[in-house]
């Protein structure tokens, strides 16, 4: 079977906290899986740790089973792509400047026709040529969205990795980017490995999908499997109603859950209210390795 | 219009219409260079011409030409004596200290993510101030005779900023801190200038006074020389990291991500741009505003790519150096007023003009 991206163990702190511990998976090409979780549960870090944009103190990371930890940045660079959460900048350049930055692992001081060339198909594949000449900060936050896009695109990379891609925008501008990511997947055979908030784009785009609390893998699979009642009240402490669209689960949230000290009991199980509710399901808290493929 | 383009344009066949605007873009870039090297050489005949003897711009020229071609031109000793011996040496150092200053201020604003970043954000200028201070007020310096003042401003211009590099090498600090820390090293080395200031008599405190207002006639021929090695080593040097530069603006986390060691460049841009600018005012002592604004007027006419705007912020430091020389050497002859005080006097309005003209809300994007 075919592994485009593979973590191994990967451990992540700051002196004695642990922010990730003991991550595991594989992905396999042409995979859109997101990673969703509470806030700060280590899904940024993740994805950080996975571009080495943080080192992780153990672990390691493999693209076409090739060590990611043995490769000089460059070399990273070429392999992974990342759109990063935030897009504030100091000193604004036009789009085309902008997008053109993505192809600096593949030239040296002058940039070459074929690159320019590359940024221009990139800005028509996602619909924003007429920005080219625009300043970057001067655009609203979908079309910055799709500029960061480009240039990670431009990279010419096998894997992408986005960091809450969504997070800023409107409904409309949602769909509009995990569409263009989900069409590169599809027609580009790219990985896409996504770091999401919203469970129902997760659902509704996502392969696979990977849950995580305190730094900790706590569900893996398919989106029908992963975004049970059951998973979503144990991670995140909301009571939700889960109803079938289009063969995609849609979660609809209902209350939050109060708990004494937030922590499940020893036998696994907690209380809420009074009431005994159902645990961390057994198979969550002990999965260790876990395939995308 | 540039090769590169051409050869586009024909590969690809009908051009749209953003890539024409783009190409408009890029030809606008390389004509804004041409614009400002010829203004750096009409402004250089221009200023010869201005002083007690009268000397018209056509034997400004011929007589800077006559120096190569002896025998081309007829051209009064006197005037050559003039002409090369105190106009163009003064000229030569405006240009290098404007260049100098020019570059390393955009570098520095870029690697520190800061608008308001200069070459003497990481207390070179407090430093070279206080080297000053101690060899004048207490007679300690590292080097005698002629270099007993400029021997000590650069030497303590370069521990200030050496401090704040490894700063940023042991501890990897952020941009932020390293600006927080340049603001404290400039402090400190203020305050132990003013205590000198205190207790210095009359005669070294307007030694200490004249060097801190930026001055241009510390320059002679035997001294550019040593300016114009330091500059053909560590200007190409800054120009190889223009790439870096670009994305570094963007972000440390992006930078990395694109493959760019933001760190290691950060620290290594920091460096070379520190010895650039110690070599410079410690002959000039403090010209601030060219650093500060050269790269902004550069960035708000050639956009954000620092292959163009380090070479442009260079030159445009040098055109707003000399003019501002040529002025203060001038304006109410015989009396010379310090170039650093003229510089901001012209500087300012040309750059508020310029910044409330621009049509964008952030006049450095």
């Amino acid at each position: 079977m075919m592994i485009q991206l593979q973590a191994k163990g990967i451990e992540f702190g700051y002196n004695s906290s642990m922010i990730l511990k003991d991550v595991s998976f594989e992905i396999g090409p042409s995979r859109l899986v997101t990673i969703v979780g509470p806030n700060g549960s280590g899904k940024s870090t993740l994805i950080k740790c996975i571009d080495r944009i943080l080192t992780p103190k153990s672990g390691s990371i493999l693209i076409d089973r090739k060590d990611v930890t043995k490769m000089d940045r460059m070399e990273i660079a070429k392999n992974l792509s990342y759109v990063p959460q935030s897009s504030a900048r100091t000193f604004s350049s036009n789009v085309f400047d902008t997008v053109l930055m993505g192809r600096r692992p593949h030239i040296g001081w002058l940039s070459s026709d074929d690159d320019e060339e590359k940024v221009w198909e990139v800005l028509r594949l996602l619909g924003i040529e007429d920005l080219a000449m625009s300043s970057f900060g001067e655009l609203s936050g979908g079309q910055q969205q799709k500029v960061l896009i480009a240039r990670a695109l431009v990279q010419d990379t096998k894997v992408m990795l986005l960091d809450e891609p969504t997070s800023n925008l409107d409904i409309w501008h949602q769909l509009d980017v995990m569409n263009i990511v989900s069409d590169l997947v599809r027609k580009r055979r790219m990985t896409a490995l996504i770091a999401l908030h919203d469970l129902n784009l997760a659902s509704r785009y996502s392969d696979g999908i990977i849950m995580m609390k305190k730094g900790k893998i706590m569900a893996v699979g398919d989106p029908a499997s992963v975004l049970t009642p059951e998973n979503i009240e144990a991670i995140y402490n909301v009571e939700v109603a889960v109803r079938s669209q289009s063969e995609a689960p849609f979660i609809v949230p209902v209350k939050q859950i109060k708990r004494n000290g937030s922590r499940p009991n020893h036998d696994g199980s907690f209380f809420s209210n009074g009431r005994r509710r159902t645990g961390f399901p057994r198979s969550l808290s002990e999965i260790k390795e876990i395939r995308l493929s | 219009m540039p090769k590169t383009v051409r050869r586009i344009s024909t590969r690809a066949g009908k051009r749209s219409r953003m890539q024409e605007a783009h190409d408009s873009f890029v030809s606008a870039r390389y004509l804004f260079m041409m614009v400002i090297i010829a203004t750096i050489i009409i402004l250089t005949g221009v200023i010869i011409t201005l002083g007690p003897l009268d000397i018209s711009v056509a034997d400004a020229y011929r007589a800077l030409i006559d120096r190569f071609y002896p025998d081309y031109f007829d051209v009064e000793p006197l005037t050559k004596r003039v002409v090369w011996n105190i106009r163009f040496p003064r000229i030569v150092g405006g240009i290098l200290a404007g260049i100098g200053f020019g570059v390393c201020g955009c570098v520095m604003q870029a690697v520190l993510k800061n608008p308001l970043a200069s070459p003497f954000t990481l207390g070179i200028s407090a430093g070279a101030q206080f080297g000053i201070s101690l060899a004048a007020v207490i007679g300690i310096s590292l080097v005698g005779g002629p270099y007993l003042l400029i021997g000590n401003a650069f030497f303590f211009a370069l521990l200030c900023s050496g401090f704040i590099i490894g700063l940023a090498a042991i501890k990897g600090a952020t941009s932020e801190t390293l600006v927080l820390a340049g603001i404290a090293v400039n402090y400190f080395f203020s305050a132990m200038s003013q205590l000198f200031k205190y207790f210095a008599d009359d005669e070294q405190l307007r030694l200490m006074t004249s060097w801190g207002m930026g001055d241009l006639s510390a320059f002679s021929w035997n001294k550019i020389p040593l300016i114009l090695c330091v500059f053909a080593v560590c200007i190409p040097l800054l120009m190889l990291k223009a790439w870096d530069l670009n994305i570094m603006t963007a972000g440390d986390e992006t930078a990395k991500s694109i493959g760019v060691n933001a760190e290691h460049v950060r620290i290594f841009i920091m460096l070379i741009s520190s010895v650039v600018v110690a070599t410079v005012v410690c002959f000039t002592g403090t010209i601030s505003f060219i650093g500060l604004v050269a790269p902004h007027m550069a960035r708000m006419i050639l956009g954000g790519d620092h292959r163009f705007l380090i070479p442009a912020s260079g030159i445009l430091g040098a055109v707003v150096l000399v003019a501002a020389d040529g002025v203060a050497m001038n304006v109410i002859a015989p009396t010379v007023i310090p170039t650093g005080i003229m510089t901001s006097v012209i500087g300012v309005p040309f750059f508020m003009y310029l910044m409330l003209k621009g049509r964008r809300k952030e006049f450095w994007a």
